[in-house]
């Protein structure tokens, strides 16, 4: 489950998502790019119509009302509770993603408006350690769980996740249950949770809260799914599909209940709080 | 238990070279005039046994964990469950083999059992897919528990999968949906639930039948985020012997690890020489941690109990504010 996305986002750790720099090539199409033109288009190619992924604060700043996120527990930071070391250690990977992201870890969290509508809102960063779930995560989401709840909040997590963050091991696989634990709560009290899968999201969150939306929503062509595309391929050893693994099939094969394009995700998310928000 | 078919570890192998020279007197047609030396060798072999499983590093558990011989769901339940009645399908799409439930008997208690199945034979493991469960066992699995909820009888699950399975097929059909839905469900229902890792604990699939009033691991059992070998090869690059050691390290993946960070209430010890060795006492050390916990949970309220549920998993985490 974590093994997921760290193959295609091993790079993660050393590089911000969308490169520096004036012009960058599309991760889509390769055409080059003038970046700001691609920044004011929600960094969605204008060409392809490829969704680069995006940090947790530029997806915050994409789909809140001007100035009205109200940031939870920003300092909340990694432990490094199994004194996990690999070829690195887990505290030299924390410090690396903490220096070159800026953030603490991999989740912004709080409450902000929605054309006009007040929502608690997570959005998860893959800048940060491929987005992997630890304790902070973990604890992080659940809190703005429990904000909803307590508030009578509509919830909306953006999901982007390698998966659970090894170096945490057991800590982060009951990260999982905890948030989906908390969802009962949520979910008891009636409010309604909005899901939005983005680009990639996999293992041990796609296996806990991002399934459990009242109303799922993905971005077109971001990669969904429990197990990686390696591990899949060393199974059953054979190639995977076109397509495989993609909200499109997802969508096909009813786990998904709306392909949405960036563009729309605001006036979407409005429009599903119309008809099930309190 | 007839040790001469016991398969060997290679860390066993002082142990059972040990064992050798014992047969090979036994063997002897004057055997009774070695009766002394047999002796001394047998205690020999104890000891060096005992001591051997008494210095496992968290690679050798592991490999303890998924010894061919290990007992497994369904020899628990023929040890431990009077009348055994199992309940096939998930009314949905089929029937699972790598996740068995059904009505039993444990002691006097009327319970459901919850378990991964690897199987034995060949044909039963490839049936089984070696313990990796599709969704439809998963939502067989939670079918079945809400049905004991109804019927005010608690649930006993026994865990033993390398992982929930990855394939195309199992993508299809929601696996990450189906692991999802059950942490939610399991963590609401109001009877008592009791799990037991008695082998691998391999990540959400492990989890998916996990979220218990109280979660034990049997000695020689592992539990963690990812395999070892899952792990080295991501993090280290590749597994081999070397780094599938210093992942499985790494993980705390453990018993007494598990333990220790608080991520299970108890451990089961096994007895000498891991469960494989004798199954029956390990069957019965299982069962009387079972009864003793339910007893102790059906004296709470059903909603202290799921308010008791989730708090347990609440509180785990290590952050710093």
């Amino acid at each position: 489950m974590a093994e997921t996305s760290w193959e295609s986002a091993g790079a993660a750790t050393t590089k911000k998502s969308v490169p520096d720099g004036l012009w960058m090539p599309c991760d889509g199409c390769s055409e080059t790019l003038f970046r700001k033109a691609l920044e004011a288009n929600l960094w969605v190619c204008p060409r392809c119509d490829h969704h680069h992924r995006i940090s947790g604060r530029q997806r915050v700043e994409q789909l809140v009302d001007p100035d009205s996120f109200e940031p939870m527990n920003a300092k909340m930071a990694p432990m490094d509770p199994l004194q996990f070391r690999d070829l690195k250690a887990y505290t030299d990977r924390i410090r690396d993603a903490q220096r070159t992201t800026g953030e603490n870890d991999g989740v912004q969290t709080g409450t902000g408006f929605v054309k006009g509508r007040k929502v608690a809102l997570g959005c998860m960063d893959f800048t940060f350690l491929a987005g992997s779930m630890g304790s902070v995560i973990g604890e992080k989401l659940t809190r703005i769980i429990e904000h909803a709840t307590d508030h009578d909040l509509p919830l909306v997590i953006v999901s982007c996740s390698g998966g659970a963050r090894m170096m945490e091991s057991g800590f982060s696989l009951m990260q999982m249950a905890k948030t989906s634990a908390a969802l009962a709560r949520f979910d008891d009290a009636g409010g309604l949770f909005i899901s939005v899968l983005s680009d990639p999201t996999t293992g041990g969150v796609t296996a806990s809260f991002a399934m459990l939306g009242d109303v799922i929503l993905a971005e077109p062509k971001a990669l969904i799914g429990f197990a990686g595309p390696r591990v899949i391929r060393q199974t059953i050893r054979q190639e995977l599909p076109e397509g495989f693994q993609t909200a499109e099939f997802l969508k096909d094969a009813g786990f998904v209940d709306r392909i949405v394009h960036r563009s729309q995700l605001r006036s979407e998310i409005g429009r599903v709080i119309d008809y099930a928000g309190k | 238990m007839s040790t001469p078919q016991l398969v060997t570890l290679d860390f066993e192998e002082p142990v059972a070279e040990v064992q050798r020279q014992i047969d090979s007197l036994e063997q002897k047609p004057d055997a009774a005039t070695f009766a002394e030396e047999i002796a001394t060798l047998r205690q020999a072999r104890d000891n060096l046994l005992e001591k051997t499983y008494a210095n496992l590093s968290p690679w050798q558990t592991v490999r303890v964990a998924r010894h061919p011989q290990r007992p497994q769901t369904l020899d628990y339940v023929r040890m431990i469950c009077r009348d055994w009645c199992e309940l096939h399908g998930d009314r949905r799409y089929r029937d699972d083999p790598s996740i068995v439930t059904g009505f039993a008997r444990i002691g006097s208690m009327k319970c459901l059992v919850v378990g991964h199945h690897k199987g034995r034979s060949t044909e039963e493991r490839i049936k089984c897919r070696f313990g990796c469960a599709n969704p439809e066992g998963y939502r067989k699995a939670l079918l079945k528990m809400q049905m004991a909820e109804k019927f005010r009888l608690p649930i006993v699950t026994l865990i033993d999968t390398p992982g929930a399975y990855p394939g195309l097929d199992s993508e299809e059909r929601g696996q990450a949906e189906a692991i999802a839905v059950n942490l939610r469900e399991m963590s609401r229902l109001r009877t008592p639930i009791v799990c037991c890792v008695i082998g691998e604990g391999g990540s959400g699939g492990a989890l998916g039948i996990g979220v218990g009033d109280r979660v034990a691991m049997l000695q020689y059992s592992w539990y963690s985020v990812i395999s070892p070998e899952g792990c080295a090869a991501i993090l280290w690059k590749k597994a081999n012997e070397q780094t599938n050691t210093a992942a499985a390290t790494a993980l705390a993946l453990t018993a007494e690890a598990n333990l220790r960070n608080g991520l299970v209430d108890a451990v089961i010890p096994e007895p000498h020489g891991g469960a494989h060795r004798n199954p029956q006492a390990t069957a019965e050390r299982l069962q009387s941690w079972i009864v003793d916990s339910v007893r102790e949970l059906q004296r709470l309220a059903p909603e202290t109990l799921v308010r008791l549920r989730f708090e347990k998993f609440r509180a785990i985490g290590s952050v710093a504010h």
